[in-house]
């Protein structure tokens, strides 16, 4: 089973650019960009802030914001459903996570709004945006998205489920249990994998004994598509048909992003020691953000003015978004007891 | 009133909840059309049909998983795992996840899962289909782990459970499914969690038992009448967090506690309540605090005779009363 992306781009040879063939407008090809800029803009202060001895650490999403941000413009926000993973910064950002809220994580302060200063960073979460919260344990979310799946299902809403994961924790037993749920109730969940070709320093071959996590599919009795996740128009085309089809109650998908993250695991890492720098360097010719900001200008979306003035909105709304957190307090110290357990029912006629 | 037995305690319990409250759904191995391998679903599915008693797959990693899922988007999952010895695949799920939602939000997003599975032996199961879990997962913060013993406990404790806004390991005794009868009220009472039960009233020494060490320790206390020793035996009923104040008044007005349990003794439940009775209840005590428990061996043997020889019993019980009443 596969999914037709040429149902995307009916010919490649006609007149009209990629992005009205998949029926979107310029604005929105415009705040997509914005969205993946400003996440970098983001991503790039945190990590500044860790070399200064500011936060005690950070991962990073720079260089898988072309399918993050495909995928966020591709579900309905607050509606459907989303199980992140830590580097999913582009994509929470651009579903309505606040640069504040992440600061506030980043240093752990007391407002952070996904775990009040308990989780490291990266941990995304929001419940009135319906992003669950992420674990630190890899893969945990997969088989919980088959569950809100099946959730969906039962109560027959027109709701989808995506969930993001690298592929090096595709080798975990919870990315094949999820799949095989998926597969067997026909749910409607979109796995997204973002396949950096790393597992910190472990390359592709010594993961997997196939070429693609995307050939997995076929035991899963989905599709699999696999695509170029630094193209962030491609990404999107391919959740689309992906979400339509979990939206009609077809059932789940399993796609795959080829992407590459040109930076260390997280700043506790140092990619020198598994990688050469010519392979990063090539990457980096291949980054999301130098291929939608070029995509733009080539078909007059953008123009250096207005990329200019998108750089200066980014900056002030990181120096807010970093100001406002240093200067935010740190949780009470007891505050580590609060949030255990929830209020007990009270019973009028205890037993 | 009638009198029913625990199993069907539960499958009573478990149709009624499901009337009441449609976000109610099960699922497990084998718990539609066989209606569970201890028949704890018996009749379920033909009621509730296939969507809402589920026949899953052979996994339990994503048995507990799915459930989480549903949990978190709004539904009450009841999820059964066949043998309590078979849990350990969801550990991670369990622990690190369902128990840890609340906390890692701080209480925005919230995980009300109920997952229920048979434990404990006596009935020939061997290594893997006899395993007390309990203290494994009495240790985690977030989950409630419930054993309740009776009919009547059953029943109130499992309504409750299904209310409860936090996840739930619902333990029950295989060996008392059919074993242990009981009379239930017609009415709609609930039990609530954290609440211990004086099983029997007594003023010589507390016994704290729960699961089918409970019933082993009554029949214990039917015969010791006779020589003169009044046992009060306490069921914590809820395992974690415990409830401590029974215990510990139970302990003050008696002086000597022996606790009983059928899992290994080395930081079994035993030895957090020995721990609780010794810096709360200290000057009370007439007597050092007493475990009889489970040999420290890796599960129950098959053997007659070595399982009869792992199992605490109604002998062993006697024993380890009369050793405590006379020192
Ligand atoms: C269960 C588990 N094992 C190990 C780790 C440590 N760890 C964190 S990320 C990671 C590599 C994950 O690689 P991949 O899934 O490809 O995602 P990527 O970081 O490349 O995006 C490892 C080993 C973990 N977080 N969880
Ligand atoms: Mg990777």
């Amino acid at each position: 089973m596969t999914l037709d992306l040429s149902e995307n781009l009916e010919s490649k040879t006609r007149a009209e650019p990629r992005h009205v063939q998949l029926g979107l407008h310029d604005d929105q090809v415009l705040e997509m960009y914005w969205h993946m800029l400003l996440a970098r803009r983001i991503d790039e202060r945190m990590w500044i802030l860790h070399r200064q001895h500011e936060v005690a650490f950070h991962v990073s999403g720079i260089g898988q914001e072309g399918c993050q941000v495909g995928a966020a413009y591709a579900v309905k926000r607050g509606h459907d459903f989303i199980l992140p993973y830590y580097r999913d910064l582009c994509l929470t950002l651009t579903l309505g996570l606040t640069p504040r809220a992440m600061m506030l994580a980043l240093y752990g302060k007391a407002g952070d709004p996904m775990s009040g200063g308990r989780q490291m960073p990266a941990h995304y979460s929001a419940r009135q945006l319906n992003i669950v919260s992420v674990s630190s344990p890899v893969a945990t979310q997969i088989p919980q998205a088959s569950g809100i799946g099946f959730a969906i299902q039962y109560e027959k809403t027109d709701q989808v489920v995506v969930t993001c994961f690298g592929e090096g924790s595709t080798a975990e037993g919870d990315f094949h249990e999820g799949l095989n749920w998926a597969g067997i109730f026909g749910l409607p969940v979109i796995f997204l994998c973002q396949n950096n070709q790393y597992a910190i320093s472990v390359p592709i071959e010594r993961e997997m004994p196939v070429k693609n996590v995307a050939d997995r599919a076929y035991a899963y009795g989905m599709p699999g598509v696999i695509f170029d996740g630094n193209d962030f128009l491609e990404s999107y085309g391919a959740m689309k048909l992906a979400v339509a089809r979990a939206r009609q109650g077809k059932g789940p998908s399993l796609l795959e992003a080829k992407t590459y993250r040109p930076v260390p695991h997280s700043s506790d890492d140092d990619d020198r020691t598994y990688r050469s720098r010519q392979e990063v360097e090539f990457w980096k010719k291949r980054d999301p953000i130098l291929l939608a900001r070029n995509y733009c200008y080539s078909n007059n979306i953008l123009d250096e003015d207005k990329n200019q003035e998108f750089e200066e909105r980014a900056r002030e709304i990181v120096d807010d978004a970093n100001e406002f957190a240093r200067a935010a307090p740190y949780p009470p110290a007891q505050e580590a007891l609060n949030g255990v357990w929830g209020p007990l029912p009270e019973i009028e006629r205890a037993g | 009133m009638s009198e029913i037995n625990n199993i069907d305690a539960l499958t009573l319990t478990l149709a009624q909840e499901m009337r009441r409250d449609p976000r109610i759904f099960l699922a497990g191995e084998d718990v539609g059309r066989r209606g569970g391998v201890f028949r704890a679903t018996k009749g379920l599915v033909q009621e509730f049909g296939e969507n809402r008693v589920v026949d899953s797959p052979l996994a339990e990693l994503s048995l507990v998983a799915v459930g989480i899922g549903a949990a978190l988007y709004g539904l009450r999952p009841i999820v059964e795992i066949q043998f309590a010895d078979f849990i350990a695949p969801a550990f991670n799920q369990i622990v690190q996840e369902a128990a840890r939602f609340r906390y890692r939000t701080n209480g925005d997003w919230i995980c009300p899962l109920l997952i229920r599975t048979p434990y404990g032996g006596g009935i020939g199961g061997g290594l893997y289909h006899s395993q007390s879990i309990e203290a494994t997962y009495a240790h985690i913060p977030g989950l409630y782990v419930v054993a309740p013993a009776t009919p009547y406990d059953i029943v109130g404790m499992l309504r409750y459970a299904l209310r409860v806004n936090d996840p739930v390991l619902f333990l029950e005794h295989k060996k008392t499914y059919r074993l242990i009868k009981g009379e239930v009220p017609d009415s709609d009472y609930m039990i609530p969690f954290c609440k211990a039960d004086i099983k029997r009233k007594g003023s010589d020494i507390t016994v704290i038992a729960y699961g089918l060490m409970l019933h082993e320790t009554l029949q214990a206390a039917q015969q010791l009448i006779h020589e003169d020793i009044d046992i009060e035996v306490v069921d914590p009923r809820t395992l974690h967090p415990l409830d401590r104040d029974t215990i510990l008044s139970s302990v003050k007005k008696t002086g000597k506690a022996l606790i009983v349990h059928e899992d290994n003794l080395t930081l079994g439940l035993g030895a957090e309540i020995s721990a609780l009775i010794a810096s709360e209840a200290f000057e009370y005590l007439d007597a050092p605090v007493m475990r009889l428990t489970g040999p420290d061996v890796p599960a129950m043997p098959y053997a007659r005779t070595m399982q009869d020889y792992f199992m605490p019993n109604v002998e062993k019980i006697t024993t380890a009363i009369r050793k405590l009443a006379a020192y």
